[in-house]
């Protein structure tokens, strides 16, 4: 790590969330006032199905250390039939490539989260945050700090 | 309302029936008035953890209903009040209402909960069934619609410390009840029942032994959201139980009691606990349940009870518990059993959890008196097999558990079929009490740049306590094209909508932020918001900084600010690409189709007849009836062929319904409001277009293999035992019934739910016809459940034995030398028994519809593994096809007796007719939209969409996907598969999200 980050690192996350199940899960951790840290901004789409891997690569130019992927539980929560099971093989597919560029896989962590599971939500960050501040930052960042 | 017919329904109870029942009339164009005694809708289902047999999230499928009915035009919710007159007569009743004080003015409540926090007392939370505590001024639970609080008055100490934190000044101490007085057409009762008190079945030392549960408290003990957020531990120390026994019956199928009846879910909800509880407990748990018979007779029930045993290793105990004793040193609990073998146990368990059943409700007998219905012996509304959905009152219907005990789906069918009932009375009062919504004409932006104002919400101190509001604001006004923004206590009030509206003239906004709470629960209103200021409603996008935010971050007021300001930098981004969408509307023609001539599909004819619709009925024999004309009496002992005729009588006189018999329907084409259809009726083809098409096609009985059916003469089914009954051809002095054939087994792993209540019913009326006649029922579970348990009961005190055999041990039917023989295990005389009848009566299973799988594939809809339709929903779209505009109901979607296919079939029409109403339906705006430049017409997106909204099409000489904007759902995953982005998905475009990722993550590099 470089001399200039004396502050501890904080990553950043970003969240793709489907409407129905784990958006609502995480307003669930709200209205239950379960804390969990600041590191994650949310983006809510309708479906985990439509979350292109195009969003995920994106986030990562754009500096992001992680990326949660959240839609409803398999095999038959998704309010649109099967969503999920496409977010499934998007995600497992797009670990490898971003191997391929260097990024930890560890990075992207794809979670079903349900509408009642708040607490699992917040752990889920806080996990995330955990484990991401022991890889670091992200190596594309550092790339970008270099140039 | 020319004929002085009101069109107007009150709702008597809030539970998921009086909700559905609610929601349909409402949307057919009638007024509804929505009561309920609690301060908020939701009723048992909303204190549920999940539901059987597909382990669905309860809160999570019940609560868009609460929001779409608490937000519905044509809704008013009345809680917290009770009814206490009732006048007038069908289609014009006066009914009188209390309604309660909350001490707390609905109107200026908006929900946020500040007043709880502070509130001193700690008073018992009942929506947690008392394991944990609440403050004195409170919600029932998060979701309640309404959002708004009550003060217990006593438990309430008049501290008036809410009445000073509440900004909204909604608290007042001194208001009184008040009496409302309504007018209304018809009423739906639906107020549910009332869990069995486990303290009267004072064995089981319920109320003593702190380790004894009821189920309601371990729904409670299982939820995330419950008294231990969803680990299971025992009440008396917290720890995690190893070892739980479910204990079955309690309070049910017991005369000590007074209850004879069975309550119908528990076995299922018990079995469902004890899944749940094996998921949840992180350690090895072992679940035992005590049970007298399984009754899993519901749809897909069985395979869920087998997945039980087999997957999660739940052990099955066939005994009733004799008491439960405590080991004061440790808190367990000792379960008095006598085993399978007839020997007295007694087994350790460190959780005992009592299967409580149904109740009538706690205020029956004033019901009774205030509607001037009739209440049958057990304190549950009278109604007869034909007419289940109707009370002694004209004009007043029934649904749900009321009606006699029984789960979600079933309460929800006799919502919807009760709102049928309800709507036929009062048709001509249609349109009449609800009015249609007038909106300025729509401002053209599509040329302008983007004016955004954005509106950032302080939630009283929910947001404002942690979140430096006017900071996010002036910072908001930094950003591009933001023109104006400024902070609000509440963004949600009334007041605040019309601000908004007056800021979008001021300032030319043509698109609109509201930095707040969460979208899913507030979008709608600030749509309607741009809607009467006259912008689009699509020009208008949330940043959630107060439950994804501010609650969360309660200790970092510094990161919390930052974070919401990159949450609005984010939607900022977003809401300068948001272009104006359309919401597609589609005309309807008001006609049905139904498919099936049976009780089904005649009684759904008649009630869209009686709407005013017309109807296409078509039958494929030469005679309606159906499966009905087969069935000669019922376990009630009543007659149905004479309803039968009078039901042929009524569909053939009607003028309204068109009857095809020895007709098939060939082809369907179209969408929800628009179909056409070819039927083949006396060798020419005619063309029909309707809105809905209602699938009634029935089932058949199956035709045995086993037990040398077809072989010897002497071996029957029960229908055609039933015949000669019913023809006086009937001598035999010795029979044996086998159940279960072709049911339950390998090929068909499900019950067929109706041959435990015909077998009851036959050997009763064997025993009516011949008292010396000897009588063998061989069963594996009696499956007699609600009402009918009383005939059971009848049946063994006139002597007709009932022997339990298993899978291992199956009966053996043979013919030595022309002399029948049958041998089956004697469990209680542990030995092998051979008997010889004069007749062996097979309940042979109900199987679907040889037909279905054509009707399936014409329709486009689903079947089971089985063969029968498969619903939208198991739970809440019992009639449903997730298809919109198909509708289902009777035996086509799984065997069921007559009450419960009339009440389905009710349902259909109910559902039916909210599409029906209207002239045009208004379907969403965020739909996919194809780039026909772009589609290469690869397919991808065809055979990706789960609804079958994209359709390829043939423009300019080259195959292009086409979206039916009627059938889009907008979830996306269409254009998310085009490899070349020729389809965008409105309001979620790949540039508009992009731009919130990149504008999310902006700032945050730079710091």
């Amino acid at each position: 790590m470089s001399a200039h980050e004396k502050r501890e690192f904080e990553p950043k996350i970003v969240g793709f969330l489907c409407n129905w199940c784990s958006y609502a899960g995480a307003d669930l951790a709200g209205v239950s006032r379960i804390q969990y840290p600041p590191n994650i901004r949310v983006i809510r789409v309708m479906c985990s199905g439509r979350i292109d891997p195009v969003f995920i690569l994106e986030a990562f130019k754009n500096g992001a250390d992680g990326v949660l992927v959240s839609g409803c539980h398999l095999p038959s929560d998704c309010h649109y039939l099967s969503g999920n099971f496409k977010a499934l093989r998007r995600v497992t597919l797009l670990r490898r490539v971003i191997k391929e560029f260097g990024i930890e896989p560890e990075r992207l962590r794809l979670e079903w989260i349900s509408a009642s599971e708040g607490d699992k939500f917040a752990a889920v960050v806080r996990d995330m945050v955990e484990q991401i501040k022991k890889l670091g930052p992200s190596p594309l960042k550092m790339k970008e700090g270099e140039e | 309302m020319a004929d002085g017919k009101v069109g107007a329904v009150l709702v008597v109870g809030g539970g998921v029936a009086g909700i559905q029942a609610s929601l349909d009339l409402a949307d057919s164009g009638f007024k509804v008035y929505l009561l309920d005694e609690a301060p908020s809708i939701g009723g048992v289902m909303a204190q549920l953890d999940k539901t059987f047999p597909t382990n669905d999230c309860s809160m999570c499928i019940l609560a868009p209903k609460l929001v779409a009915a608490g937000r519905h035009s044509n809704i008013t919710l009345i809680t917290n009040a009770e009814v206490m007159a009732v006048d007038g007569e069908p289609g014009n009743f006066e009914v009188k209402i209390l309604k309660r004080s909350r001490y707390i003015n609905e109107e200026k409540c908006n929900g946020c909960g500040l007043c709880a926090q502070k509130c001193p007392v700690e008073a018992i939370d009942t929506y947690n069934k008392g394991l944990t505590d609440r403050s004195a001024i409170y919600v029932e639970f998060p979701q309640a619609v309404p959002l708004r609080f009550k003060i217990d008055r006593e438990k309430c100490i008049g501290c008036r410390t809410c009445q000073e934190v509440c900004k909204a000044n909604a608290v007042e101490y001194d208001q009184k009840d008040t009496e409302v007085v309504l007018n209304v057409g018809s009423i739906i009762l639906a107020p549910g029942f009332e869990p069995f008190d486990a303290r009267l079945k004072s064995e089981y030392g319920y109320g003593r032994y702190q380790n004894v549960v009821t189920s309601m408290e371990f729904e409670r003990i299982l939820n995330a959201s419950g008294p231990y957020g969803g680990v299971v531990l025992r009440p008396s120390d917290g720890e995690i139980p190893r070892k739980i026994a479910f204990v079955q019956c309690v309070g049910s199928r017991d005369a000590q009691v007074g209850n004879i009846y069975c309550s119908a879910a528990c076995c299922m909800y018990g079995i469902k606990e004890a899944i749940i509880a094996k998921e949840h407990v992180p350690t090895k748990l072992d679940c035992t349940m005590f049970y007298m018979d399984i009754r899993a007779y519901g749809k897909e029930f069985d395979a869920y009870y087998k997945r039980a045993q087999e997957e999660y290793s739940i052990r099955f105990v066939r005994s009733r518990v004799a008491r439960i004793t405590e080991d004061p040193s440790t808190g367990n609990l000792l379960v008095h059993y006598v085993g399978e073998d007839e020997t007295p146990r007694v087994e350790e368990f460190d959780m005992v959890v009592l299967s409580t059943g149904m109740k009538p409700p706690k205020n029956f007998e004033k019901l009774a008196k205030v509607f001037g219905i009739k209440i049958n012996k057990y304190g549950f509304c009278e109604t007869d097999p034909f007419t289940p959905l109707e009370t002694s009152k004209p004009g007043i219907y029934v649904c749900g558990a009321f009606n006699s005990p029984k789960d979600i789906p079933e309460s929800v069918a006799q919502a919807s079929g009760a709102a049928a009932k309800a709507m036929a009375v009062i048709a001509s009062g249609r349109g009449k009490l609800v009015a249609a919504k007038e909106y300025p004409p729509e401002i053209d932006v599509t040329s302008e740049e983007p004016r955004i104002g954005v509106f950032i919400c302080h939630c009283g101190i929910n947001i404002g306590g942690f979140v430096n509001v006017p900071e996010v604001v002036e910072y908001a006004k930094s950003l591009p094209n933001v023109v104006y923004a400024e902070g609000n206590l509440y963004t949600c009030s009334d007041d605040t909508q019309k601000r908004i509206r007056e800021k979008i003239q001021e300032f030319r906004l043509n698109r609109v932020v509201v930095a707040s709470c969460t979208p899913r629960t507030h979008e709608p209103l600030f749509r309607e918001t741009l809607r009467e200021a006259g912008l689009n409603p699509y020009l208008f996008e949330m940043a959630n900084i107060r439950d994804q935010c501010s609650w969360v971050h309660m200790h970092q007021p510094k990161e919390a600010t930052e974070k919401a300001k990159d949450l609005v930098r984010s939607v900022v981004a977003k809401a300068r690409l948001l272009t104006p969408l359309k919401n597609p509307t589609v005309n309807v023609t008001p006609v049905a189709l139904i498919i099936g001539g049976g009780v089904s599909g005649m009684t759904a004819a008649l009630e869209l007849a009686a709407q005013g619709f017309e109807v296409h009925l078509v039958e494929k024999e030469k005679e309606l009836g159906g499966h009905l004309r087969k069935i000669y009496y019922t376990l009630e002992g009543i007659d149905p062929q004479k309803f039968l005729n009078n039901l042929v009588k009524s569909v053939m006189e009607n003028d309204r319904i068109h009857v095809y018999l020895g007709a098939e329907v060939t082809e369907v084409s179209g969408f929800v409001g628009n179909f056409k259809s070819k039927i083949l009726h006396e060798g020419k083809e005619k063309l029909v277009e309707h809105g809905v098409v209602i699938v009634a096609v029935g089932a058949t009985e199956y035709q045995p293999k086993e037990y040398l059916y077809g072989q010897d003469p002497r071996v029957l089914t029960q229908h055609e035992l039933e015949e000669k009954l019913a023809k006086g051809e009937f001598n035999a002095k010795r029979i044996v019934m086998i159940q279960c054939v072709g049911a339950r087994n390998e090929e068909r792993p499900n019950c067929s739910r109706i041959c435990c209540g015909q077998a009851v019913k036959n050997a009763l009326k064997i025993k009516d016809v011949n008292p010396e006649a000897e009588v063998y029922v061989l069963y594996k579970d009696i499956r007699t459940y609600g009402f009918m348990e009383e005939y059971y009961r009848e049946a063994s005190e006139k002597g007709v034995l009932f022997i339990n055999y298993t899978d291992a041990c199956k009966p053996k039917v043979s013919n030595e030398n022309g002399v029948l023989k049958v041998s089956f295990w004697e469990p209680v005389l542990k030995q092998e028994v051979e008997i010889e009848p004069d007749l062996v009566i097979l309940s042979a299973a109900t199987i679907p519809n040889p037909d279905n799988k054509h009707v399936a594939e014409m329709l486009k809809v689903p079947l089971t593994k089985e063969g029968f339709f498969l619903e939208a929903h198991m739970k809440l779209r019992p009639v449903d096809f997730q298809t919109d505009g198909v509708f289902l109901c009777g035996m086509a979607h799984s065997p069921k007796f007559i009450d419960e296919c009339i009440a389905q079939a009710c349902a259909a029409a109910a559902r039916a007719a909210t599409i029906l109403s209207k002239k045009y339906l208004e379907m969403e705006g965020i739909v996919a939209n194809v780039d026909e430049d772009l589609c290469s017409g690869c397919r991808i997106c065809e055979s990706l969409c789960p609804y079958g909204a994209i359709e390829m099409t043939e423009k300019a000489g080259k195959v292009v996907a086409h979206v039916i904007e009627a059938l889009c759902k907008g979830c996306g995953v269409c254009g998310t598969a085009c490899p070349t982005k020729a389809i965008v998905l409105g309001h979620f475009t790949t540039e508009e999200i992009l731009a919130q990722v990149r504008a999310v993550l902006k700032e945050m590099i730079a710091e």
